[in-house]
């Protein structure tokens, strides 16, 4: 036995089983090559507003380099409560109701791990980011995905849940506006999942970090369903609006018990989020409406250039209504996704993202960011009818 | 509708069928509210947006705070109107405060400029005195950064 392979075994089993991330595996190809147009990349091109990096320089210049309470600073708390109030409605106490977490990501680790028990069910709906399935499974949960469907313009329906609900199913994961699908859900889609959870007494996770990117018809969160603030945990961060994600700033806003619950591993894990971060985000939510307008404004725009691209090449493509993505049918062309994708690379030296990497029924699509600039945009659509013409 | 000016303003080269995407509308509809903005003189004309420090002979900018005396028929716009005619005056603005015009001439020296201020500027009626800069770098010029922006950083592919 060499030295890696009994390191190997050495490795708890959990992390053992899952597999790398199927994004991680093709950014290695892309990677490896030159002048490639990538469409992608998960995050905004904008680099953060600079009256919030003026923010961060001046924080600094003033010495904060502590840590802060391990909920966050009370001013950001302060700011995210009010925030959320204005978008949907429901007041969440910022002295025990708001946790500052490192991103969404932490966020969401922390509510599997303060809900989950081993074998319990955690219900999710598939395409969906790439994380939440590991992370179920690293608190020992079971990962039951929900597979959305086109028919549907991937939205999540009351009897998609219903074919997947069982007596050991605990929690319901939702992300709306959707990555990779750019679905969102209307007010009636948002009821119905609500009265579902109600009926089967279930605690919902909802991930809103898009929650600001809608481009028809404004986002409706189940939070503000009445009956659902109390048996749902709001994820929402900085990342995607504010173009911030290599801040790393995420909160959650629920109620007290289940608040205190996931501050237990938080300040056992985290300690508290950079505060350098937290302070960028207290001006963030002062005065960034400009900023996201015009950010919005310019996706909108290339979501109307991407959209009206597809369909001129026959490809399908349901109108993206949120997010910065679309997901493209590529199945006629009789290739898998990752076939598809891995030739267009190849030939065009375009890359986008196959849908399997997003779960089984991401098969037959491909996940093409617009969070890139319209002139690349202009020249990767160009690129992929040429592709398509010769297949 | 300002959507559409918004895009042009942005790059007034794109073609009326990538606009018509962009706003999702169908592109003679674009075609005939671009037609309609010029009849109007809503858009009074294309320009590329220059970096002149690129350029070997680049131009000297000059800035010229001018104070006038208001006529009593007309107040400024007739002093304005006559000053803007001159082809090397590039802009005029009124403005409030410690003087009234504000001038931008370009010229190919500074000694071009400097004669276009004392010979034919400070000697016109109603023009009482005048305050000259010149400028000596472009940082930004209708919205667009003059030096090279921020590299793209991000990872080529992210979830």
């Amino acid at each position: 036995m060499n030295g890696s392979k009994s390191l190997h075994s050495k490795i708890a089993k959990i992390v053992r089983d899952i597999p790398r991330s199927g994004i991680r595996d093709f950014f290695d190809i892309v990677s490896s090559r030159e002048d490639v147009i990538s469409l992608g990349i998960g995050e905004p091109d904008f680099v953060t507003p600079w009256h919030i990096r003026e923010a961060a320089t001046m924080a600094l210049d003033r010495g904060l380099t502590s840590y802060t309470s391990n909920m966050g600073l009370l001013s950001l708390r302060r700011g995210i409560a009010q925030y959320v109030g204005k978008k949907t409605g429901i007041e969440y106490d910022p002295h025990e109701e708001v946790l500052v977490t490192v991103g969404v990501s932490e966020g969401l680790d922390l509510a599997v791990r303060a809900l989950i028990e081993p074998g319990d069910e955690v219900l999710y709906h598939e395409p969906s980011y790439v994380s939440y399935n590991p992370l179920i499974q690293f608190a020992y949960g079971v990962p039951v995905a929900i597979q959305t469907k086109k028919e549907n313009g991937f939205r999540l329906t009351r009897q998609d849940l219903e074919e997947n609900v069982s007596e050991k199913s605990k929690v319901l994961l939702l992300n709306y506006p959707n990555n990779p699908t750019g679905a969102i859900l209307s007010k009636a889609d948002v009821e119905d999942i609500a009265a579902f959870a109600i009926e089967r007494d279930l605690i919902v996770l909802t991930d809103e970090i898009y929650d600001e990117l809608t481009y028809d018809r404004e986002h409706y969160s189940i939070i503000s369903v009445p009956g659902m603030r109390e048996r749902t945990i709001y994820l929402h961060g900085f990342s995607k609006a504010w173009a911030m994600t290599g801040w790393r700033m995420g909160f959650t806003c629920a109620p007290p018990e289940l608040t205190e619950a996931m501050m237990k591993i938080h300040q056992y894990t985290m300690l508290c989020a950079p505060i350098l971060s937290q302070e960028a985000s207290v001006e963030a939510l002062k005065n960034a409406e400009t900023d996201i307008g015009m950010m919005k404004a310019e996706y909108k725009k290339r979501r109307n250039y991407i959209h009206g691209s597809f369909e001129e090449m026959g490809i399908p493509c349901i109108r993206p209504e949120g997010a910065f993505y679309a997901f493209a049918d590529i199945s006629r062309f009789g290739m898998t996704a990752k076939e598809f994708a891995l030739k267009l690379l190849d030939e065009q030296n375009v890359a986008c993202v196959p849908g399997t990497a997003f779960g089984a029924c991401g098969e037959g699509f491909i996940r093409c960011s617009y969070a890139t600039s319209l002139d690349e945009i202009k020249e990767a659509m160009v690129r992929i009818a040429r592709f398509i013409e010769k297949l | 509708m300002n959507e559409l000016l918004n895009l042009l303003k942005q790059n007034a080269l794109e073609t009326p069928e990538n606009l018509a995407k962009m706003l999702d509308m169908p592109v003679d509809e674009v075609r005939a509210k671009i037609a309609e903005y010029e009849k109007e003189g809503v858009i009074r004309a294309y320009q590329a947006v220059v970096n002149e420090e690129k350029l070997d002979a680049s131009l000297v900018t000059t800035v010229i705070e001018v104070k006038v005396t208001p006529e009593s028929e007309g107040g400024f716009d007739r002093i304005a109107d006559r000053i803007s005619r001159f082809p090397e005056v590039d802009s005029v603005f009124l403005m409030s405060g410690g003087f009234d015009l504000l001038l931008f001439i370009k010229g190919r020296t500074m000694q071009e400029a400097f004669g276009f201020v004392s010979k034919t500027l400070s000697t016109m009626p109603g023009v009482t005195s005048t305050d000259t800069h010149f400028m000596m770098k472009t940082y930004k010029q209708n919205g667009i950064l003059m030096h090279t922006g921020e590299d793209d950083e991000r990872l080529k592919v992210s979830p």
